[in-house]
């Protein structure tokens, strides 16, 4: 697929320093996105109700107000957000959240990496397989 | 990064065309990641092994499923609401891998829950990229739910 205008994320993160990182991963592997950051739960719901709809959302899944479990259950049943295809990208790799999460319909579920060369790696494939292979709504 | 396995991911294959088929398994033997690949060749085919009702009911669960849109007897829609509405299917990760690029079945797709759509290829060399690309990003990247 040709690019056009550089797609749009949405960021739910409530902690600064990974913030940060996922800026940097971004630059790391020269993916010129329009990043939008939401700090919460509930942020990253008025966000998705009220905002321009974004192209892929990578979702931390521990979030103050509302969790990431819960966005999930919230924007996976209403029909207007349901199609916006989630990632999650968290530290966790408990068998239970990864569970979860495919319960609640996340799209794919990612381990954050601690180092910023593998988490610019995480980025490009993501880039690869989401912006390359796959059609999105 | 996905967890160490213990045992080849099982992918289920839902696919008529006995060419994509062959190819599939192809790449999927060159690839580094072990897999196993089941291959049913109808939507309803596919329901009765995940429920295990052909009979082979020991064997494991799929860890993916690579799903076709047109099929006989039933179709991915209908096999993908059926997954959905299945408490001990529902967790399992959905590729839709199909000739359409129709924007109502790449949305209808998404709305009923499928993980990703992705268009196949007719070309050959293409197709084998696309089977690659969902090898790389799915079986060594992404966490996949423990189904064993």
């Amino acid at each position: 697929m040709p690019p056009s205008s550089p797609p749009h994320l949405l960021l739910v993160e409530d902690n600064a320093g990974d913030v940060r990182l996922t800026k940097e991963a971004l630059k790391d592997a020269e993916w010129d996105v329009e990043l939008d950051i939401a700090n919460d739960g509930e942020m990253a719901l008025e966000r998705l109700r009220t905002g321009p709809r974004p192209d892929l959302v990578l979702l931390d899944l521990n979030l103050p107000r509302c969790d990431g479990r819960e966005v999930l259950e919230i924007v996976k049943v209403d029909p207007e957000l349901c199609t916006i295809p989630i990632i999650v990208l968290t530290t966790s790799n408990s068998p239970q959240d990864i569970e979860a999460c495919y319960a609640r319909r996340a799209n794919c579920y990612l381990v954050k990496p601690l180092d910023l060369d593998a988490f610019g790696e995480l980025m490009r494939a993501i880039r690869a397989f989401w912006f390359g292979v796959v059609r999105l709504p | 990064m996905a967890a160490m396995r213990s045992r080849p991911v099982q992918i289920l294959l839902v696919e008529d065309s006995p060419g994509d088929v062959r190819l599939t398994q192809e790449v999927l033997k060159d690839a580094t990641i072990a897999s196993e690949l089941h291959v049913a060749g109808d939507g309803q085919e596919a329901l009765e092994l995940l429920r295990g009702d052909d009979g082979f009911s020991e064997r494991p669960r799929p860890d993916l499923i690579l799903l076709d849109l047109n099929l006989p007897r039933m179709n991915g829609h209908e096999v993908l609401r059926e997954l959905r509405a299945d408490p001990e299917l529902c967790r399992i990760p959905v590729i839709m891998l199909t000739t359409s690029s129709s924007a109502a079945d790449v949305e209808s797709s998404y709305a009923l829950g499928a993980n990703c759509f992705i268009t196949k290829p007719i070309d050959f060399g293409c197709f084998t990229e696309v089977v690659r690309a969902i090898e790389q990003f799915w079986l060594r990247i992404v966490c996949l739910p423990s189904t064993a």
